[in-house]
């Protein structure tokens, strides 16, 4: 066991570090609103989170992560660009469903973070190449992806608007995805919606249920998807290799989905400015599925740096670009900002440091 | 001494009762039907503790009794790590009960899982919050929604008359235990098709750390297997 000292150590060394980039420290408080977090992450972060209540502000919740009060501080009273760092405790339950594992998890850890708020194109670089450069000396396998080129490929598919919004809805969720895609790409008998002899009930309403019953009724006369398409999807979600190579099989890929070349431009353009930075690039993995089963609201640029014999650690440090996250938060106000930021776990690296 | 759990109460203790019985175990309460108190003729060692059904899965974690029956829905839904601490024995044959999704019986567009997914991904769009589930099965349905890709919805807790809550206007579907499916009937929701949340019945389980021999004995005398 290492002490929490030891590991409060490790993450001051990376504030220190996240400050020097030009990074202004934040703390965010512990006990946040609920509402905000509930209504964006839904039942998993209620299953992961520990929600108590306060007789004045209702139902508030253990952070369980930064990025959101971040992102709130940030749209309150910032201007881009902006660099932010903090250190801190997040609260996570660790349900073991069926069995106790030898080893539990830690339910309270520090985390280490940088935020930039910013519209410029190399922003995505410059956080990886920081985080490349703070855990050098670990030997890390990093592991990248890009959920816009997903979502883009997907945007190209010959789909209704419909059958295309609700494919890009499920992204993340890799067997509901593969469902859609396959009713898709199959004509289907036309259902039958047989009147019920119940009455109505529920806060749905009947107009509601009508509006996908016409849309359902459009969709069986939709043309199927041709094979090709869920053939190419597969091989696009399967690209997973050193970077360079990654980029060589998006590109043929691209030649037959035109589409994509925006995006394998926009992940070269990554690499080129990474290799700038002094990294090699073919020491990097580039896994088109990576994002896919990290948080909903990465929708760009996602890393992750894993301890190699680590299967069963989380990521030592992960992050990537939520545009989509500061999109829902600026609701309110009309704002979208541009941001990509990270976290290192200072727990997870004392470890690794006191088993070197 | 191995204690054995039961539940204190109906139809379920006197089902517990005759498959005790048919074993040559004969299980009774002490005195009066007010006292909570045990009597176990027809084998050694072995106390009966009358408790009420929803407390049965905790004892048996705690140690507090080696025995217990008890419903794999409540051990499964308030014991993280179950099978850490506790022993799957024998099912007993009876309280049946399926954990079980139930939505509107009017809304003809929802047969199956794929289209209460749809359906909440609109709900939650047209209503700006999350598509609401009554239920006080959070752990299990939670799971299983999150092992089939269902997101756009959440969870209310209730912990009783939770049929009524549709038409109250507290919830758009509930996931709770049925054994006929009659009182969904009557609060105009169904069941949606496939496979069930949970199918649970009364079930004997063994506190881990006590299958001795002195458990191995008794087991052998009710004909069951030693997990």
């Amino acid at each position: 066991m290492i002490p929490k000292r030891d590991k409060q150590a490790v993450g001051q060394r990376f504030l220190a570090a996240f400050r020097a980039a030009g990074a202004v420290e934040v703390a965010p408080d512990i006990l946040l609103p609920a509402e905000t977090l509930l209504d964006l992450y839904g039942e998993d972060i209620r299953a992961r989170a520990y929600v108590t209540s306060d007789p004045l502000r209702g139902e508030v919740m253990l952070r369980p992560d930064f990025t959101v009060p971040v992102v709130q501080m940030h749209m309150a009273n910032g201007a881009e660009p902006a660099r932010y760092c903090y250190l801190g405790e997040v609260f996570r339950k660790q349900d073991p469903g069926e069995e106790r594992p030898a080893h539990q998890r830690d339910n309270e850890y520090l985390q280490a973070g940088f935020e930039l708020f910013a519209h410029d194109a190399d922003a995505d670089a410059e956080v990886f190449a920081l985080f490349h450069r703070l855990l050098a000396p670990l030997g890390l396998g990093a592991v990248t992806g890009d959920m816009g080129l997903l979502m883009e490929a997907v945007r190209a598919l010959p789909l209704s608007p419909a059958r295309r919004d609700a494919a890009l809805h499920h992204v993340w969720r890799p067997g509901r995805f593969a469902r859609l895609i396959e009713r898709f790409s199959n004509q289907r008998a036309t259902r039958d919606f047989p009147e019920a002899s119940a009455p109505w009930s529920g806060l749905r309403g009947a107009d509601e249920m009508a509006a996908r019953i016409t849309r359902l009724r459009a969709d069986a006369a939709e043309p199927p998807l041709a094979p090709e398409w869920p053939a190419r999807l597969e091989r696009l979600f399967a690209i997973a290799a050193p970077l360079p190579e990654a980029l060589a099989r998006l590109g043929e890929l691209a030649v037959e989905w035109p589409a994509l070349r925006p995006a394998v431009a926009r992940i070269e353009a990554r690499a080129a400015a990474m290799a700038q930075g002094g990294i090699d690039t073919s020491a990097i993995r580039f896994d088109a599925s990576h994002g896919r089963h990290t948080m909903e609201y990465y929708d760009g640029f996602t890393f992750s740096f894993l301890a190699p014999g680590r299967a069963d650690w989380p990521p030592v440090a992960s992050g990537g670009r939520y545009d989509a996250l500061t999109a829902v938060l600026g609701r309110g106000c009309g704002r979208a900002i541009p941001a990509v930021g990270g976290i290192i776990r200072p727990g997870l690296v004392a470890e690794l440091e006191a088993g070197a | 001494m191995i204690r054995l759990g039961v539940p204190s109460k109906g139809r379920l203790m006197e089902q517990c009762f005759d498959w005790f019985a048919t074993r040559g175990v004969r299980l009774s309460r002490a005195g009066s039907d007010r006292e909570y108190a045990g009597r176990v003729e027809g084998a050694e060692g072995v106390a009966l503790v009358l408790l009420s059904a929803g407390e049965i899965p905790r004892e048996l974690a705690a140690g507090r009794i080696e025995l217990g029956v008890t419903g794999t829905d409540l051990v499964r839904e308030k014991l993280a790590g179950w099978r850490s601490d506790l022993v799957e024995l024998a099912p007993m044959g009876f309280g049946h009960a399926d954990l079980i999704l139930a939505v509107p019986a009017c809304w003809r567009d929802c047969d199956d899982l794929d289209d209460f997914a749809a359906i909440a991904r609109d709900f939650r769009a047209a209503h700006g919050f999350r598509l609401r589930v009554a239920t006080k099965y959070h752990r299990l349905v939670r799971a299983w929604l999150a092992s089939h890709e269902v997101a756009d919805y959440q969870l209310v807790d209730s912990q009783g008359a939770t049929e009524g809550t549709v038409a109250n206007q507290t919830a758009e579907a509930i996931a709770d235990i049925t054994s006929s499916g009659a009182t969904l009937r009557a609060n105009n929701l169904k069941i949606l098709s496939g496979a069930p949340i949970l199918r649970s019945q009364a079930t004997l389980f063994a506190h881990r750390g006590a299958m001795g021999e002195e458990m191995a004995r008794f087991l052998a005398q009710l004909g069951v297997a030693a997990g």
